[in-house]
């Protein structure tokens, strides 16, 4: 098992020191953008009706199909912000110290707060169906870019010197720089990313595909719409249907796309020694056995890339790097920024006066249900550690109970949360606190996985001469686990508690809020307070909860996790 | 070969790093020329500048002063007839042997049939037909080096760049590719006009090159130029070859200069700071051992690395460091061992821990360390306090090279302890015992 996840950490700076002008910058330049949807969603038209979602079930594969395909539309879309915007912040200093902080910050913001600005700004444009639909997918989007993007900056920035140096001297272009060296070398890491970023999106579908805007409702025909309406109805046999579906498009999925990828990514490796047993993928291997593909791409796509990549080549001159761009171009980008910079604080200036509208009471309110929602995901983080640890050093260390459990977590963690919550709400809301429960169930549903895969790589990387050594030693039970497990697992660990801390935090949207068989439940929380916000349309409450929790999640990221994770680099990494 | 017409003249170059108080000089006022049919090795130890020398030449850096001319013209961003083979062979690991050859000709703009065909005749030169589909990480170090050949050949250069070619192969690679590179050079049979070889082992420069410029650190700077006039085959153990294998050593040994030059002064303090070399006192004593087997105490310093069969590069920071504590002295390639390095070299661990001490003290960045330490509460300072103080004499990288020798040195003498979990630098006293907090 080879994951990559949270390696958005500069090691380099941890602490208070970190959070420095740039990060306020970025906090403040969100503050803006918000204002910025808020001022158009008062210009907006009233009430909409959507279409209605069907029960039926003969309608689930053209609603699985249109699902899919704003996934995708999304997935294209966060694929190309990712690689202009890592482009820009690994190759320029300036750029850099904004972007990634901005990228920081982008990444706790949670998807409901994003709908207004989006929605909002796309229906001032197009008209309102197409609007809704494009919010969609743009609210996909913004459950899957961020990691994509953390990941290229990181492989760009990575690229040994000697290999940058071989593509100068030997005068590649951009373009044959992209395709034969960046590309490459980030691709393994991208591919990890891209299916973490495709279960946040399945994870956040129902939010993104039915959603309530002040008076205005909109609802999209998809999975996710079929699934919450089910849930609304509390039609259970219609819930059933939905999720095998689902089910069925991850798998499908799994099997069809992200299992061929990583086996034939397999010879994008940096490292100069052969793997022992190269991933593998049923559907790859006949893929790569068959005649047609393979004259497919010897007589119509190699040639034709090669002459996409001479004609490229013959256009465009390579460029140094650190040239100096031109005089005009330089001016140009020096109006852009002045440009934006105004506009900027306009509405910054115009956000500050929004959140003045947002009583003391409502202040007490965000700073409660801060505190809630962190109990909640402190004790999440608790429970799946209490159960991941155990059972992920198990898989990790033996072959034995690898070759059983392994299929079966991997099935169970593909299947959103969100989906199975409907369910689980039918038993849980009837004890007393049941919403809270469940929402600590939901976080846990949704992030647990990343404790358990990251634990189960930890415990597979132990070196079996420390094993040996500690059967030697006779060291008992508990000394094993202290001596050699714990340590050897810490980076591992801090490493999915990152991640998961993060995911339940975003989680907490949909977990402290919920309709269900026609009722609004809701509990204490700041989840709960941005849904409801949005919901309602209260324009300067969601402002200033948003910025509430961005502003706690940044800040535990940075005086918890970094230091943390800059001790498990510097004490217990194995190499 | 040599003809008089200069491809290459490098004049009064200078790369600087840093800024302010932190401004290092990593190149210092070099000059050089380099003509048509001439193979020039740049031999010196590392830290001297010669890769960085070696970049600013090919155009892949720019330096602070000076400029590289070409042919007579200014040189201005990547040089497009030099091409380089890199230490570390920087083959796109996705790319096979053919496909990592063809590329540097893509990027020419080489159509497909004329690409592979001038790959496919490469491959073959270099010997490795029969690998073509063969991606780098199936092969051996020596034949990733050859791939490395042939792609730096594929565009036909006229000035060909080596920075280290040799040192990542095992030695019986790298000693039949220098065969093989010579035998192509001197064939004729590439198109190839000039060689700049950057290496630090000087048997291997004597082998190869036509001339040898020395480099030497702090600042990096051409110290010596002159010509290897043997004939090729070279026979590595003939006198004439010795005897150029002793003149570099020679001059990269120096000579071992009264106690207040050698030494060098304390950070902060005026004059150049001597920085220690990197070095494991295990093999300083193993060194020092051999030298009492001789009959003389002494030896010639090359035939002290092919007996110990360690690099040129190695050794002189062994020597450098017996120099340091006045273990040996070096007079013109010889070394010899001072009653004190033999008293060392002969007696158990203890006195040599004390016999140690005794030396590490007298050294000015030690005494100053040591000071530092006594005049701060608890006779302990944070390792960042010593660096960055460290930082005003040396570059960040080397200032931390420094202080780790400084502390590897100080806890073997006894003199110095140091708390990894802390990252806290103890003074100790005399009598081994950390001082109580």
């Amino acid at each position: 098992m080879q994951l990559t996840f949270g390696q958005r950490f500069d090691r380099t700076r941890a602490g208070l020191r970190s959070l420095h002008f740039a990060d306020w910058l970025a906090l403040l330049i969100l503050a803006a953008l918000l204002y910025g949807g808020t001022w158009l969603a008062f210009r907006a038209p009233q009430v909409v009706e959507g279409p209605s979602i069907s029960l039926d079930p003969r309608i689930l594969p053209w609603y699985a199909l249109f699902s899919l395909a704003r996934m995708a539309g999304a997935y294209l879309l966060s694929l190309l912000f990712c690689l202009f915007y890592g482009r820009a912040a690994a190759y320029h200093r300036g750029a850099e110290r904004v972007l990634m902080p901005l990228l920081d910050v982008l990444q706790s913001v949670p998807i409901l707060s994003f709908l207004p600005v989006v929605l909002l700004g796309l229906s001032a444009i197009f008209p309102q169906g197409v609007a809704a639909e494009i919010s969609s997918v743009v609210l996909i989007f913004t459950s899957q870019a961020w990691n994509l993007t953390f990941s290229w900056y990181q492989s760009l920035t990575t690229i040994p010197k000697e290999l940058r140096e071989a593509g100068a001297i030997f005068r590649l272009n951009t373009w044959l720089r992209f395709k034969t060296l960046e590309f490459p070398f980030g691709l393994i890491s991208l591919i990890w990313n891209s299916m973490m970023s495709w279960a946040g999106g399945w994870f956040f579908l129902m939010a993104a595909e039915i959603f309530t805007l002040g008076q205005r409702d909109f609802r999209l025909p998809g999975l996710g719409a079929y699934l919450h309406e089910a849930s609304v109805q509390g039609d259970l046999r219609a819930v059933a249907w939905g999720l095998g579906t689902l089910i069925f498009l991850i798998v499908a999925l799994d099997q069809l796309v992200w299992r061929p990828l990583i086996a034939w990514s397999d010879r994008f490796k940096v490292e100069m020694v052969e793997s022992d047993n190269p991933p593998s993928s049923w559907f790859y291997n006949l893929l790569h056995a068959s005649r047609l593909a393979r004259a497919a791409n010897e007589r119509v796509w190699a040639p034709l890339f090669d002459r996409l990549d001479l004609w490229l080549v013959r256009r465009f001159h390579p460029v140094e790097e650190g040239a100096q761009p031109g005089k005009a171009r330089a001016w140009v980008s020096r109006a852009l920024l002045a440009g934006l910079a105004g506009g900027l604080l306009f509405a910054l200036s115009q956000s500050v006066l929004l959140l003045g509208r947002v009583s003391l009471a409502e202040w007490g309110q965000v700073g409660l249900g801060v505190l809630a929602t962190a109990l909640r995901v402190g004790v999440s983080l608790l429970v799946a550690l209490a159960w991941t640890i155990p059972v992920g050093v198990a898989i990790g260390t033996s072959r034995r109970v690898a070759g059983f459990l392994q299929p079966v977590v991997q099935v169970m963690a593909s299947v959103p949360a969100t989906a199975l919550f409907p369910v689980l709400l039918l038993f849980i809301l009837r004890i007393p606190g049941g919403l809270d429960l469940a929402a600590v169930l939901l976080m846990l549903l949704g992030t647990q996985w990343y404790l358990l895969f990251n634990i189960i790589a930890g415990a597979n990387a132990i070196p079996q001469d420390l094993k040996y050594t500690t059967a030697l030693l006779r060291l008992s039970r508990s000394e094993r686990w202290k001596t050699l497990i714990l340590p050897a697992l810490f980076p591992y660990l801090v490493t999915g508690a990152i991640t998961a801390s993060g995911g339940a935090w975003n989680a907490s949207i949909v977990a402290e809020y919920v309709t269900f068989a026609g009722k609004a439940y809701q509990t204490t929380g700041i989840g709960s307070l941005i849904a409801q916000a949005t919901t309602n349309g209260d324009y300067p409450l969601l402002l200033a909860a948003t910025l509430s929790m961005v502003l706690v999640v940044v800040l535990i990221n940075r005086l918890v996790w970094r230091p943390l994770y800059r001790l498990a680099e510097d004490m217990y990494r194995m190499e | 070969m040599k003809t008089n017409n200069v491809l290459l003249e490098v004049k009064n170059i200078s790369q600087k790093y840093g800024s302010g108080e932190k401004r290092f000089t990593a190149v210092q006022s070099v000059n050089l020329t380099l003509s048509e049919g001439e193979f020039v090795a740049l031999l010196g130890p590392s830290g001297c500048g010669k890769s960085t020398l070696l970049r600013i030449i090919a155009g892949l850096q720019k330096p602070s002063e000076g400029r590289v001319l070409y042919r007579g013209e200014p040189l201005a961003g990547v040089n497009p007839h030099a091409s380089i083979v890199f230490q570390t062979f920087a083959l796109f690991p996705w790319l096979n042997v053919q496909e990592n050859v063809e590329l540097a000709l893509k990027a020419r703009g080489v159509a497909a049939a004329l690409r592979t065909a001038h790959a496919l005749d490469l491959l073959d030169r270099v010997g490795l037909d029969g690998f073509e589909t063969a991606y780098p990480r199936e092969l051996s170090g020596g034949m990733r080096q050859k791939v490395g050949f042939a792609r730096a050949m594929a565009v036909e250069p006229e000035l060909l760049c080596l920075d280290e070619p040799f040192s990542a192969l095992d030695v019986l690679s790298a000693e039949a590719l220098r065969g093989e590179l010579l035998e192509l050079w001197l064939g004729g049979s590439i198109p190839t006009r000039a060689i700049l070889m950057v290496s630090h082992n000087i048997e291997e420069a004597v082998f190869m090159a036509d001339r040898i410029v020395v480099m030497d650190k702090n600042p990096g700077r051409v110290v010596a130029d002159f010509e290897v006039p043997l004939p090729h085959p070279r026979k590595h153990k003939s006198p004439e070859f010795q005897a150029l294998v002793d003149q570099a050593y020679a001059i990269l040994a120096g000579q071992t200069q009264p106690e207040a030059i050698e030494l060098g002064s304390a950070p902060g303090e005026p004059g150049m700071t001597r920085a220690l070399p990197e070095i494991s006192i295990n093999d300083l004593a193993g060194m020092l051992e051999h030298l009492t087997t001789q009959p003389q105490k002494a030896m010639d310093i090359y035939r002290l690395a092919s007996e110990l069969s360690v690099d040129s590069d190695h050794l002189l920071r062994l020597t450098e460091a017996a120099e340091l504590m006045s273990f040996a002295t070096i007079q013109k390639g010889d070394i010899a061992l001072t009653p004190l390095g033999e008293t060392f070299a002969e007696a158990r661990i203890l006195a040599r821990k004390e016999i140690f001490a005794t030396r590490i003290r007298r050294l000015p960045i030690f005494r100053w360390v040591i000071n530092l330490l006594r005049a701060s509460e608890g006779r302990k300072l944070k390792w960042g306090v010593i660096q960055s103080a460290l930082e005003l004499e040396f570059p960040p990288e080397e200032a931390e090279q420094q202080l780790n020798t400084l502390v590897d040195w100080g806890r073997y003498a006894e003199v110095l302890a140091y708390d990894d979990d802390e990252e806290m630098i103890y003074l100790e006293v005399s009598n081994g015992q950390t001082v109580p907090v």
